[in-house]
């Protein structure tokens, strides 16, 4: 903020959070009856975990994707925030993978059934990417719909406190670019870092956020840092290589559902699920019965689940996607484009997770590819 | 249709089930029986309201859930509803086992409904197969219930054999409430003297229908609503008249689970019952 002079401090809209003062801040949000969560080193990845001090996260570490493909490495800074996505997304707090429901009691009337209470949790995510907030967005939609609203998801997500990182750098598996979901964070968050040496070049998102800037009495940015800044951001953009024809594929994919490539792949496929766990956006749920030995009380819980597992479509007759081609192509149609039908947005944010963490390395923006070229015969079942 | 024109579904969790209590045990066919239930509490069954077509989900705790579509009068509340249920799995084998008093949980309604609008002042065929009859009974009851504002009622009907024919002494009544009945089976027994076939030769045999002046409903496997459909088509009948019940998956019925997903549309919200012109090119690809 050039302009900003003494007087107009306080509506400076991006301020300087020292490093020294990092740990303040989060102090802060602690005592303000957040629980942080962020990026923390667990098992050889970078996972999202509750935390309190600068020392948890991964100082120094980044790391190294590719398709089927996920190392940390040793970085020669000290930066706090200098890897790109790891296994766990914002997802398992918001729509956590195990969530009671309902609960049935044995009476003398006969059963009561009640609600579960949602746990008031309320989170400070530390560290969500461009492509999270888009990811947030999306199961928004899903979970906060005009029939019908998913509470615990609608009550973590209004009171939790977003503090965004621009990404400075981007990893060969990132695609945002190409799903305009980043790699620069401009809306859904309640602060924006980038982090520079010796700091971070803070953007104020919301009056919420603004109040934590206000009482660190953080200063507003020099024009020196507001520029290395935007450099730091052009460098994660100018990182990324790989591209999805985002509306060539929405408009296309569904049209090749008799593709001689949906066999080809599931050559390849190990219908693991692995790509729908570590999705920000994939939403699918089963529930089942908890029980005590008595049966005098039963929970109703739900918990993740996989369009990849054969179960999961299945009716009297058996499971409608016997095989792994029709379970892989259920997922990208979706994904990419009946999730437009669906939400208005497409299912896919561009993080590259399934990339990554598909242990035979299948590349979606590659199958997406192959799938939409143009076709050297017309198909049986177009609509 | 669209979701402004449904009954409310009860409570706005939708994961919530209400108790209710079974008040007969009908047996209808072999490993089929019609269930018929109100809600314990006064005030949930009093507001309770479906339309035919529509679902609930019927939960018995320790064991699980299953979708089950209304077989009984629309007219009626949440005092007195039906369900007609076959006893093929874990749940609905519980569920079999219930009796006079038993209690279980009951979530909805969901889903979409039968066309009843589309179909006044028009010519009405509804064809059947099997069990698939049972989501189509409140249809026509609602078609008897005003029976003067529809044109030609039809029920084409087929079941594999003679005594799994479901509903039998009822099919009479419908036949004097001014409905046209046709039945056929795959296997006759010796007592058989009618159709043997499939459902759409009924249609294909049909005599004097008016295909822009008809409206034709089709619940039943699969393979048997689409070659309904062909059938239709084949008699002139547009697209746009013709409307199938279909079955997937279902675990939340509220669209937020993901089971139920079939191309664009969540089965259970979107459906069960769609226009045929909106699923047709879905109905031609496999394991979809």
């Amino acid at each position: 903020m050039t302009s900003a002079t003494e007087s107009q401090e306080s509506n400076a809209a991006v301020v300087w959070l020292p490093r020294a003062i990092f740990q303040a801040f989060l102090d802060l949000l602690s005592a303000d009856g957040y629980q942080i969560i962020g990026p923390r080193i667990e098992q050889g990845a970078i996972v999202y975990a509750p935390l309190e001090r600068v020392e948890d996260l991964p100082l120094g570490w980044t790391d190294e994707q590719g398709p089927g493909l996920y190392r940390l490495k040793k970085r020669a800074d000290e930066a706090a925030f200098g890897y790109v996505v790891g296994p766990h997304s914002w997802k398992r707090f918001l729509f956590p993978p195990q969530t009671d429901l309902m609960r049935s009691k044995q009476t003398d009337e006969g059963w009561d059934m009640s609600p579960v209470e949602p746990a008031d949790d309320k989170y400070a995510f530390l560290g969500v990417r461009a492509c999270e907030l888009a990811a947030m967005e999306v199961q928004d939609r899903v979970f906060m719909t005009p029939m019908f609203t998913d509470e615990l998801y609608q009550r973590r997500r209004s009171q939790s406190l977003i503090i965004a990182v621009n990404c400075t750098s981007a990893a060969p598996t990132c695609f945002c670019t190409s799903m305009n979901s980043g790699p620069k964070c401009h809306k859904g968050f309640d602060l924006a870092l980038t982090e520079l040496t010796g700091g971070f070049v803070v953007e104020i998102g919301s009056e919420l956020g603004r109040r934590f800037t206000d009482r660190l009495m953080l200063v507003p940015v020099t024009t020196q840092r507001e520029q290395d800044a935007a450099a730091a951001q052009q460098q994660a953009v100018d990182q990324i290589t790989r591209t999805l024809d985002r509306e060539h594929v929405q408009s296309t994919l569904k049209n090749r559902l008799n593709h001689k490539r949906w066999d080809e792949v599931a050559e390849k496929c190990l219908s693991c699920a692995n790509c729908t766990m570590v999705c920000p956006t994939c939403f699918c749920s089963s529930v089942d019965d908890v029980t005590n030995l008595v049966d005098e009380e039963v929970i109703r819980q739900r918990h993740w689940d996989s369009c990849f597992n054969f179960d999961f479509s299945h009716i009297s007759g058996g499971p409608v996607r016997d095989q792994t081609r029709s379970r892989y192509r259920q997922w990208l149609t979706h994904k990419l484009t009946h999730w437009v039908d669906q939400f208005g947005t497409s299912g896919c944010v561009g993080c590259g997770r399934c990339i990554a963490w598909c242990p035979v390395g299948i590349d979606l923006t590659e199958e997406a590819r192959i799938l939409c070229e143009d076709p050297a015969v017309p198909e049986e079942g177009q609509p | 249709m669209n979701a402004e024109s449904r009954p409310a579904t009860l409570a706005c969790h939708p994961w919530v089930a209400h108790v209710a209590i079974v008040t007969e045990v009908r047996s209808e066919i072999d490993s089929v029986a019609t269930f018929r239930m109100r809600f314990r509490d006064p005030e949930i069954a009093r507001q309770y309201r479906f339309l035919p077509g529509q679902f609930n989900m019927l939960y018995l705790p320790s064991c699980g859930e299953s979708a089950i579509s209304h077989s009984g009068p629309p007219e009626n509340s949440g005092e007195d509803f039906w369900h007609t249920i076959r006893f093929v799995g874990r749940v609905t084998d519980s569920i079999a086992k219930l009796k006079v008093g038993d209690q279980l949980g009951v979530r909805g309604p969901f889903g979409s409904a039968w066309p009843l609008d589309a179909c006044r002042g028009r010519d009405v065929i509804i064809m059947s197969g099997g069990l698939g009859l049972a989501p189509l009974r409140p249809m026509i009851y609602a078609l008897i219930a005003q029976r003067e504002s529809y044109g030609r009622v039809v029920l084409l009907h087929g079941a594999r054999t003679p005594d799994t024919i479901l509903y039998p002494e009822e099919i009479s009544q419908w036949r004097d409430h001014g409905i046209e009945v046709e039945l056929t089976v795959d296997r006759a027994s010796n007592e058989w003297d009618g159709n043997v076939g499939v459902v759409p030769l009924l249609l294909d045999r049909l005599s004097n229908v008016r295909p822009s002046e008809t409206e034709v409903v089709t619940c039943g496997p699969e393979i048997m609503m689409h070659y309904s459909a062909v059938s239709a088509l084949g008699r002139g009948i547009p697209e746009t008249s013709i409307w199938m019940s279909m079955e997937r998956n279902m675990q939340c019925a509220a669209g937020l689970c993901g089971h139920c997903q079939w191309g664009p549309w969540f089965v259970c919200k979107d459906g069960p019952v769609f226009r045929y012109d909106t699923i047709r090119s879905l109905l031609k690809v496999r394991d979809l």
